[in-house]
């Protein structure tokens, strides 16, 4: 994460150079230095870096996809003539072991269809997750695994 | 009446329609958990739609980067209230809905700390805990 702030300087720098401080151009900026960033990664000593930037840009859409998937879930079952739910709390065996990971992983899991993360046990090996689909658990606790542990695990590796 | 103030129109009403369906979501859902799942997603995707809205009409720099960071914090505090919501409310033993099939978190907690207790291990198949 250390050359998270020259990426920063270099968007900047791109938005300055173009002659327009703009929305637009502070984006071409980010995008134009994680590629510089991808090239230059094994000279400054972190050559997943741009790896990771692109990891980090598609699990951003990735989520945001899944909040709009979790919405129109959400607004079915609730107009929905009769409540049809096997509710579960599930523990999730976690791999990740950076706190920020966790917390992303924890707030994901929330906003996502049919998941709330309700606890964390006290050694952050397992997070609980309470889920209105609860009919498989194993599923479940696969379903978070795959969706959101793996890609989350790829971006901060 | 032009396209971006179309576009804008129904982003604005799809997310009031969104934030509507959450609240009835509350009034309806058996239990404090379900409750707060209907609280959180269909809540935070309405208010991101009207965000979305406002900063397509203005199409101004200033107002489109305040939506968005309106929104990333919507989107960093609202899963965090509902789990400690939800985490107190189980803390504290409010019942869950009765065809709430399994709970891997019955009997976990510490009642010195209130923290889920001897967890060194991963959850393994076998130590489903049955719902009394």
């Amino acid at each position: 994460m250390s050359l998270l702030g020259l990426h920063l300087g270099m968007a900047v720098l791109w938005a300055m150079a173009t002659g327009s401080l703009t929305f637009p151009s502070l984006l071409m900026g980010i995008f134009v230095g994680g590629g510089v960033l991808h090239l230059l990664g094994p000279v400054l000593g972190d050559p997943r870096y741009g790896i990771r930037f692109y990891r980090a840009i598609a699990l951003a859409f990735f989520f945001l996809w899944e909040l709009f998937a979790s919405g129109i879930r959400v607004a079915i079952d609730v107009l929905r003539p009769t409540l049809s739910f096997t509710p579960a709390v599930v523990a999730v065996p976690l791999e990740l072991r950076n706190e920020a990971a966790i917390v992303l992983l924890a707030n994901m899991v929330s906003l996502t269809p049919g998941t709330l993360s309700i606890d964390l046990s006290e050694d952050r090996s397992c997070l609980y997750v309470h889920t209105m689909y609860g009919e498989d658990p194993e599923a479940a606790r696969q379903a978070i695994k795959h969706d959101f542990e793996e890609r989350i695990q790829e971006v901060f590796r | 009446m032009n396209w971006v103030e179309l576009i804008a129109g129904v982003l604005l009403l799809a997310g009031a329609a969104f934030v509507l369906v959450s609240a009835i979501g509350v009034v309806r859902f058996p239990d404090v958990y379900m409750r707060m799942h209907a609280a959180t997603k269909a809540g935070t995707l309405g208010a991101g739609l009207m965000l979305g809205a406002a900063s397509i009409v203005f199409g101004e720099l200033g107002i489109t980067v305040r939506s968005f960071v309106v929104f990333f914090f919507l989107l960093l505090t609202a899963p965090v209230a509902a789990h400690v919501l939800g985490r107190a409310a189980y803390y504290a033993g409010v019942p869950r809905w009765e065809r709430t099939k399994l709970d891997e978190l019955a009997g976990r907690y510490d009642e010195a700390d209130g923290t889920p207790g001897e967890l060194g291990r991963p959850v393994q198949r076998g130590d489903d805990i049955p719902y009394p």
